[in-house]
């Protein structure tokens, strides 16, 4: 079975992906203008500035779409459909791609409060995935 | 400076679009649709002095294999906006004077035995990758924040995404959305061209049809197909002594983006047809409303639908309502993608090669050739891809 796709570590990601495996949800910050971004790019697309640090995010935000996936699109998930597809709107205002977890499909709601969580998929990745707020 | 009318369309051949042509490679569906629209212009092929090709066929390996050698050429890399994208660049080439006359080929097989869905006969081995975005993936096959999360088949995901969110916004119902598909697929009835050409369904059978991606039913959705197209442009003074009825583009926009994969645009309910069919609709003095008929992109009903209300068709968040209320069949007061659209036609394979299908269409109807699904009203045609 081809593995599942795992993304390629590179010098811009990097302290993102480490954050994740520290439990830690990081968004770059632009150093010039202090704009919040995501995903993680070499300059900031508000003021050009390639001075970039990183900030911890909340984790928490709301369920901006959804989509529930009922086809194994990889060999790897043909266990795991249906599953849920989600667009999370950070507190940051920040925009992010991720999976709904300890969530039944029919349950899921445009606005719903969620939280992150960490997921780790090998001892290379940690994702962060969400789940209502609260049901800790 | 405007291009109003400056370049038309004079000819042009499709392949019927089909689930596969077996043992048939890429460069012969490609090699045919090219010869049947020179020979469908009245031209030779040694005219030929342009060459617009579609992603991931690098128009310098047509142009090798078929042996031309064009003073203009390019791949255009946009997706479902290739086709039409190609007319947009094609008109302002030969405004330009860049070329005489422009030869746009697109669309392939889907046989992997004669050379899988790549010009070169290698399957695509990142297609279910998740490349970094700028590390030479494919694009909109998933990249390192998406495929993570659940890998996309074309774009199921991300069409789904904004389905819901447009439904949450608008208020816009399933039913809306499969009179989409069934007006589509009346249109597909009479075409030998469409892929379900002769197979009617009802807004029963749509809704009652599985979801790819809830709340995208399965009858909402392109069906990947092999097929090809190719369309001459020139000069309206050339067009004029062509054997055609020419086919005249009074204005183009774009193309235009605001984002590669569905999941990074900001507002996913607005389309950059919001960009793009402004310019073009003030380049030919025309009012939105003022078109008679429309061809649009229409991998998923979602999109067609989202792009006709940037595109001023209707008001924004409207078009569900507006579908409701609205005959979009060739027999209809509106009739939108005529030929049943790739939703009923079935999607040519290959670097955005599915837009052939609308651009055919438009010049098919507007030349008066389509037939018994020939439109009465047949002048004004906005096309989108
Ligand atoms: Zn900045």
């Amino acid at each position: 079975m081809p593995d599942f796709p795992t993304p390629l570590v590179t010098p811009d990601t990097a302290p993102f992906w480490k954050g994740c495996q520290a439990g830690q949800l990081l968004l770059q910050r632009c150093a010039a203008c202090g704009a919040l971004r995501y995903p993680p790019r070499p300059m900031c697309p508000q003021c050009t500035s390639k001075e970039t640090g990183w900030v911890p995010a909340s984790g928490r935000g709301t369920v901006y779409s959804y989509t529930v996936t009922h086809q194994a699109l990889h060999p790897s998930l043909a266990d795991k459909v249906p599953h849920l597809v989600i667009l999370v709107e950070l507190e940051e205002g920040v925009r992010i791609t991720s999976n709904i977890v300890d969530c039944p499909p029919d349950q899921v709601r445009i606005g719903m409060p969620v939280e992150v969580v960490f997921h780790q998929v090998n001892p290379e990745l940690t994702l962060p995935k969400f789940r209502p707020a609260g049901t800790a | 400076m405007s291009i109003r009318g400056a370049a038309a369309i004079v000819g042009y051949h499709e392949i019927p679009t089909r689930r596969n042509y077996p043992g048939r490679s890429n460069w012969s569906m490609l090699a045919e649709a090219a010869n049947g629209a020179i020979r469908d212009a009245g031209l030779r092929k040694d005219q030929i002095d342009g060459l617009l090709c579609q992603e991931g066929f690098n128009s310098l390996t047509v142009a090798e294999y078929m042996q031309l050698s064009p003073k203009y050429t390019q791949s255009m890399t946009l997706h479902g906006a290739t086709a039409t994208g190609a007319v947009s660049a094609g008109a302002a080439a030969i405004a330009a004077g860049y070329a005489d006359y422009i030869l746009c080929v697109m669309g392939g097989t889907r046989d992997p035995e004669a050379g899988g869905q790549q010009p070169g006969g290698f399957r695509n081995p990142q297609q279910m990758s998740a490349q970094p975005r700028g590390g030479g993936g494919p694009a909109s096959r998933g990249t390192e924040w998406e495929s993570p999360y659940g890998p996309v088949v074309a774009a199921n995901g991300g069409y789904g995404l904004i389905k819901q969110r447009h439904m949450y916004e608008f208020g816009t119902t399933q039913e809306q959305f499969a009179k989409c598909s069934v007006d589509q697929r009346f249109n597909a009835l009479l075409d030998p061209n469409a892929a379900f050409s002769g197979q009617p369904i009802t807004i029963e059978d749509v809704l009652n049809s599985r979801f790819t991606n809830d709340p995208l039913h399965l009858l909402e959705c392109v069906m990947p197909c092999a097929g090809a197209g190719a369309w001459i442009m020139t000069s309206a003074e050339r067009a004029r002594a062509l054997p055609n009825k020419p086919v005249y583009v009074l204005g183009a926009g774009g193309p235009a983006t605001s984002h590669d994969t569905i999941f990074m645009e900001r507002n996913v309910t607005t389309s950059p047809v919001a960009l793009s069919a402004p310019v073009a609709l003030r380049m030919s003095g025309y009012n939105a409303r003022d078109m008679q008929f429309a061809e649009f992109y229409d991998c998923y009903t979602i999109l067609v639908m989202m792009c006709l209300e940037d595109a001023g068709i209707c008001p924004k968040g409207e078009i569900g309502p507006f579908y409701a209320s609205t005959d979009t069949t060739y027999k209809g007061g509106f009739p939108i993608n005529t030929n049943g659209g790739q939703i009923s036609g079935g999607q040519p394979v290959g670097g955005g090669g599915g837009g052939i299908k609308q651009v055919i269409e438009a010049a098919r109807q507007i030349m008066g050739r389509a037939g018994p699904r020939q439109i009465a009203k047949n002048d004004l045609c906005l096309v989108n891809g």
